[in-house]
């Protein structure tokens, strides 16, 4: 559609009471915010019990590295406050997490150069795939705790990837491991309709996009 | 590089009132390639100067009807979108639509049975377009819906889910009414539990394939009660549309 359409009657409600106009620069194209924290997911919440719970990074890596639950916590961690968006068109503010840099991760691990992409996979058989390029630099933590507390199972505990510059379904929940391949390879949502990357400024929602 | 999916113009050609809270929106799209149950369009509203939203909504017509499709939506009260499609649309509108969208909350009969759907709520819409696929495609797969609602006129899709369980092609349709029953009620009565949802599975087995869709609580507590009666979580399936409510 070239020209733009206009719907009949629409006004909107542009923004909520009580919200300062300039947030309106941190909502991505086609997001609404909200005060919820929403769940989404394709099946039954794992419960994996933290005594069996591991974390492994493999594939392209000279050697292979795996933490218990105790030892990931020993990594260094921090505070983030990030800003959420989700495909399904809520954007959360400010949301505070606590956890482990993908960076401090591959200290612990010597790359292959080859490496280019990252599959994260997740208990439950969940996957996502990202480049190298999207997880470096800061841009992306295994988070244990959501607003102080523990994260929640259905939020994805004991420990979700967190990628707050892509749609939300890359944060892989009840997060195990990362592996690092030389070719990408389409996960979960990417194989079922949505977009590779999913880059929420450029509303990269589904394939073709 | 697959293909965008690119917005249509749809024309509302017929609106219908479910419940209190509930309409139902035909959508006339010449342009339509087909969907699956189970699937999702995005819609999206603009204003005169741009201002734009979307939202998504369940299919909740059968990929069998060409060239149009039906939404459900529910009310909600000081939502931006919902409000809008109940009190300002009218028949002749026009309305951006793009989709189909999700392929792994689906259904078709070359999957097979027996299939266990669970819906709270406005979580119905995609599991009745699986419903009405099945009838449809003249399937017998043995299916048994169980749907939770807050009172008797909260039923959406009511008389024709009464209808569909009365053609005796092997769906069974198990109401329970949370809030407010009528009098001489025979359905459940109370949340979804672990022994109502025993009660639904039992005579489909174990292996029944399940679509569970509904506010979050429902969800969760609907799936952690087939796994513990022996689904297996691959089997289990679930979409869920709303706020946490917690
Ligand atoms: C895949 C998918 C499929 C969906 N299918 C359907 C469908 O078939 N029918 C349908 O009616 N909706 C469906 N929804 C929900 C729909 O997309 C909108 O979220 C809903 O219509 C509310 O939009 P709104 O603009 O009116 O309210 P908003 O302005 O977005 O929300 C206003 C407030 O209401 C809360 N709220 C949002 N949804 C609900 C709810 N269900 N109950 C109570 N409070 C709520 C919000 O958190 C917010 O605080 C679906 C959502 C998804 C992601």
């Amino acid at each position: 559609m070239t020209e733009r359409f206009v719907t009949r009657g629409f006004v909107g409600r542009r923004t909520q009471p009580g919200e300062a106009g300039d947030l309106a620069s941190r909502i991505p194209p086609g997001q609404y915010l909200t005060p919820d924290f929403p769940v989404l997911s394709a099946g039954p919440t794992p419960r994996t019990p933290l005594d069996k719970w591991t974390f492994a990074i493999s594939g392209l890596v000279r050697e292979p590295k795996q933490w218990t639950w105790d030892e990931f916590l020993a990594l260094s961690a921090r505070d983030w406050t990030v800003d959420i968006s989700c495909v399904t068109k809520w954007t959360k503010l400010d949301m505070n997490w606590r956890g482990v840099s993908v960076d401090t991760l591959f200290e612990n691990v010597e790359l292959d150069p080859s490496a280019a992409f990252v599959i994260a996979w997740s208990d439950g058989g969940y996957t996502t795939n990202l480049p190298l390029g999207d997880v470096l630099n800061g841009q992306a933590f295994v988070a244990y705790e959501y607003d102080g507390a523990p994260l929640a199972p259905e939020h994805g505990g004991p420990a979700r990837l967190v990628v707050p510059a892509r749609y939300f379904w890359k944060s892989a929940k009840w997060i195990r491991g990362l592996r690092l391949q030389r070719e990408d390879e389409p996960g979960f949502w990417e194989s079922l309709g949505y977009h590779n990357r999913g880059d929420q400024w450029l509303e990269e929602r589904y394939s073709g996009d | 590089m697959p293909r965008p999916i690119e917005w249509q113009l749809g024309t509302v050609t017929g609106i219908q009132t479910e419940t209190p809270t509930v309409r139902s929106f035909t959508l006339g799209l010449p342009e339509w390639l087909g969907h699956r149950a189970g699937q999702h369009v995005d819609i999206r509203l603009t204003a005169e100067d741009g201002y734009s939203v979307e939202r998504s909504y369940s299919i909740a017509s059968e990929p069998e009807l060409a060239g149009q499709l039906e939404i459900t939506v529910e009310r909600i009260p000081n939502g931006e979108v919902s409000p809008f499609l109940h009190d300002v649309v009218v028949e002749g509108d026009r309305l951006e639509v793009r989709g189909p969208i999700g392929g792994y909350f689906v259904w078709e009969t070359s999957l097979g049975g027996p299939l266990l759907l669970v819906a709270g709520g406005s979580g119905v819409v995609p599991l009745m377009a699986m419903l009405r696929h099945r009838a449809r495609a003249g399937a017998t797969i043995p299916t048994r819906l169980l749907f939770s609602s807050r009172g008797p006129d909260e039923i959406i899709y009511r008389d024709e889910l009464d209808r569909l369980a009365g053609h005796g092609d092997g769906l069974e349709v198990a109401y329970t009414l949370t809030r407010q029953q009528p009098p001489g009620w025979t359905g459940y009565s109370r949340r979804i539990d672990d022994r109502m949802l025993d009660e639904v599975l039992r005579p489909l087995g174990s292996g029944a394939r399940t679509y569970i869709c509904g506010p979050t609580a429902l969800v969760e507590t609907a799936a952690n009660a087939l796994l513990r009666l022996g689904l297996p979580a691959d089997r289990i399936r679930t979409e869920r549309f709303g706020p946490t409510g917690t």
